[in-house]
């Protein structure tokens, strides 16, 4: 068992291991960030000049800003100068095929259900050696552009709809964000766009054919979602599976803008390698994800599952710009081992009576560290807004840790914002009664937690509601004595 | 069906059960008597493998088999069942959700198909008349807000469901108004087979009327100080007892 968790860990770290001098080919950049780097990455995609320029001015404001430290995290030292800032994904390195790939790592698909044409791109293998990946894209995209919904990489959409990307980008994330945004916007290398148009409902989740793309997005992923005028779309990223990458830092930046009467839902489902039992390896998440409820009566879901990761460090908010639009976030979070957690969600209410909702679950075992941070801002001329949260700990053991951090900041005498918090323990009480009627301590455990995130797990599509459940299961294992 | 022999058992160190010997055939009810302290309860939760008990001398065999080799759940899908004197709260996870995996726990553990939500649902259906329980229960988590007859009368409700070969009943009329334990007894006495065993745990005689036993035992002290059908019951009810302890002790 200790061995086979160091060879995951082996097959996680192995690149990270030498500092991250990856041993790709002529498709690379030099490790470390400067001008040059930025310039070289914009012409290697062939990006029109504005791309250039507002990329630069990224790095240029990210070379002002030093890495935030108040996040209730820990980790080394990270140095940028050391990163490889772009190189053509899946190269060399991985897996040619299953044969080679860590067999605890497979097991863990197995009983994760995920499919078996899926196992293989999760595990590293170059997608195009494994399926026929561009014939399932390309029906799906046929029946998509029929409805006149844009939607496909962001390279691709930077060659086709630059106007846009000029348009949107940026829009809701400027590039001075924040430290981990600049400097995605500097050196991001793809990521997804989509764009539905006036009164189009999007008619499947977008979630499949992401999937299969998901292996190919890289460390700095750029996404972009935009609702025209009384449009719909759900949109789910990410998978159950854990995904095994070279990449120690991964900061991505999603942004939703949603028009007059639209509604937009995005789904995370991460499980990026947490690292080992001592907290060795895996994959630091930074990711800035922000969604502008623009037009009247617009609306802004989002529901995330967070198991993976070291480190986490995620704040999925909403403008709510525009009068009568309504902000939700529902979320799971659980932390085993020597995982951290710092996430949340900022609500700003600035239209009038607007509506916001969060619920949040944090789950710790282990060693793990839990925090929810959340912030509720209402602005003067936000009249009648009203908000909602809920923030339930629940805690394995007495190793782990929950902090609960909420930030409220109201304007305007008519707001109403409530805020409930509790904090609970499963107790050996609980353990035993279920044991008592022949249910093992593991799926006691699983019962128990799954019951405690119900709330969230019914705001994700059925079928990855079901897959939601069987990752914290798996999240879990070993985490009760 | 049930044996004990010279069973010893500690928690924190200090020892609660002092050698116990009982034997339970099927078919029979045994009810285990006693003052607070006396290790009645103690009993009880180290029959169903409560780990925060030692068992430091003795054993217990179950149709044959040494039952304290094996863990909790699988004492439960042999057939032991505990109904809980304090029967926890379980947030979240709904008597329905609950009781299926339980029972086809059980089922698994003895080869039989699992049942399907369909059967399942009819089944537990059946079931709830036993205690007189309203179909709305099944929905509600599990023991959450209930009031202190309804965890009880759930517990033999559970125990209906799991259809055990032994039964304990910790308790089982503490904290129950006249109603809710004639219910609860006549719950159980609608179980009574001649394949089954029940052991009452109880600290009065009131159950008794209800439940009448075939046996009655008395426990002072962490031992068994006297044996006799359900007329000791009566006994102990007039004298008190102060009267056993007495002989005992000193």
């Amino acid at each position: 068992m200790k061995t086979d968790t160091h060879r995951v860990e082996d097959l996680a770290n192995r690149e990270y291991k030498y500092g991250f001098v990856t041993d790709i080919e002529s498709d690379a950049v030099p490790a470390g960030l400067s001008e040059e780097t930025v310039r070289l990455i914009s012409s290697k995609k062939n990006e029109p000049e504005f791309l250039l320029q507002w990329r630069l001015k990224a790095l240029r404001h990210w070379q002002t800003l030093v890495e935030p430290t108040w996040a209730n995290i820990h980790h080394p030292p990270i140095d940028y100068q050391q990163i490889v800032y772009y190189s053509a994904p899946r190269t060399q390195g991985g897996p040619k095929s299953l044969d080679e790939v860590d067999p605890q790592l497979l097991e863990t698909y197995e009983k994760l259900g995920i499919p078996l044409s899926e196992r293989a791109a999760l595990a590293g293998i170059a997608v195009d050696a494994v399926f026929d990946s561009v014939s399932v894209a390309t029906t799906f995209k046929d029946k998509l552009k029929s409805l006149g919904i844009v939607f496909g990489s962001f390279s691709e959409a930077v060659q086709e709809h630059p106007d846009l990307i000029e348009k949107y980008l940026g829009s809701v994330v400027p590039v001075t964000d924040n430290f981990f945004a600049a400097l995605n916007s500097a050196v991001f290398s793809d990521g997804s766009f989509c764009y539905v148009p006036k009164g189009v409902r999007c008619p499947m989740e977008l979630s499949t054919y992401f999937r299969i793309n998901a292996a190919k997005t890289g460390q700095f992923e750029r996404t972009l979602i935009i609702a025209d005028e009384g449009a719909y779309v759900s949109y789910l990223e990410g998978c159950t599976a854990p995904m095994r990458d070279e990449n120690q830092l991964h900061a991505a930046v999603v942004e939703l803008i949603a028009h007059d009467d639209a509604t937009i839902k995005y789904s995370t489902v991460q499980n990026w390698y947490p690292g080992d039992k001592q907290g060795r390896g895996g994959i630091y998440n930074f990711v800035t994800k922000r969604g502008k409820c623009a037009g009247f009566r617009s609306k802004i879901s989002w529901t995330q599952v967070e198991t993976g990761s070291p480190i986490t460090w995620k704040y999925p908010s909403c403008i709510l710009q525009g009068d009568e639009s309504v902000g939700e976030f529902y979320s799971v979070a659980l932390t085993n081992n020597r995982q951290q957690a710092d996430t949340g969600t900022k609500m700003i209410h600035i239209g009038r009576d607007t509506k916001s909702t969060i619920v949040s679950k944090g789950i710790s075992a282990g060693f793990g560290q839990n925090t929810y941070r959340g912030a509720v801002k209402v602005l003067a001329g936000a009249a009648r807004a009203r908000n909602y949260s809920q923030c339930d700990s629940m805690l394995l053991g007495d190793t782990c840790g929950a902090h609960t951090f909420p930030y409220i900041d109201v304007a305007n005498a008519t707001a109403t914002v409530e805020h409930e918090a509790s904090t609970s323990k499963i107790g050996e009480d609980q353990i035993f009664y279920f044991q008592q009627r022949g249910i093992s301590k593991e799926d006691a455990v699983n019962m128990i937690v799954n019951g405690f995130c119900k709330e969230v797990f019914r705001e994700l599509p059925m079928e990855f509601a079901v897959e939601a459940q069987k990752l914290l299961g798996v999240s879990l294992e070993g985490s009760v004595g | 069906m049930l044996k004990i022999q010279d069973l010893h058992a500690s928690v924190n160190g200090a020892e609660i059960l002092k050698g116990i010997d009982l034997d339970v055939a099927a078919g029979e009810i045994h009810a285990i008597m006693g003052p607070n302290g006396s290790g009645k309860s103690t009993l009880a939760q180290v029959l169903a493998g409560r780990e925060s008990y030692a068992v430091t001398r003795g054993s217990v065999l179950f149709e044959g088999k040494d039952l304290l080799a094996l863990p909790p759940e699988d004492r439960a899908r042999e057939g032991v069942f505990l109904a809980f004197q304090y029967p926890v709260e379980i947030p979240g996870v709904s008597n329905v959700y609950f009781l299926k995996a339980a029972l086809n726990g059980v089922r698994r553990h003895r080869g039989e198909p699992e049942l399907d939500a369909i059967d399942f649902l009819a089944y537990v259906r059946e079931k709830m008349k036993i205690v007189d329980m309203d179909e709305s229960f099944l929905q509600r988590s599990v023991n959450e807000g209930f009031s202190g007859g309804e965890k009880k009368r759930n517990e033999i409700f559970q125990m209906a469901v799991l259809d055990p070969k032994l039964a304990i009943l910790d308790e089982t009329d503490s904290g129950l108004d006249i109603d809710a334990l004639k219910i609860v007894a006549s719950g159980v006495n609608a179980m009574r087979d001649k394949r089954r065993a029940i052991v009452v745990v109880t600290h009065y005689q009131r159950l008794l009327e209800y439940i009448v036993p075939d046996r009655v035992h008395v426990l002072a002290d962490g031992r068994i100080v006297r044996s006799g059908d359900k007329s000791l019951a009566l006994e102990l009810e007039k004298k008190g007892y102060a009267w056993l302890e007495e002989g005992v002790a000193r």
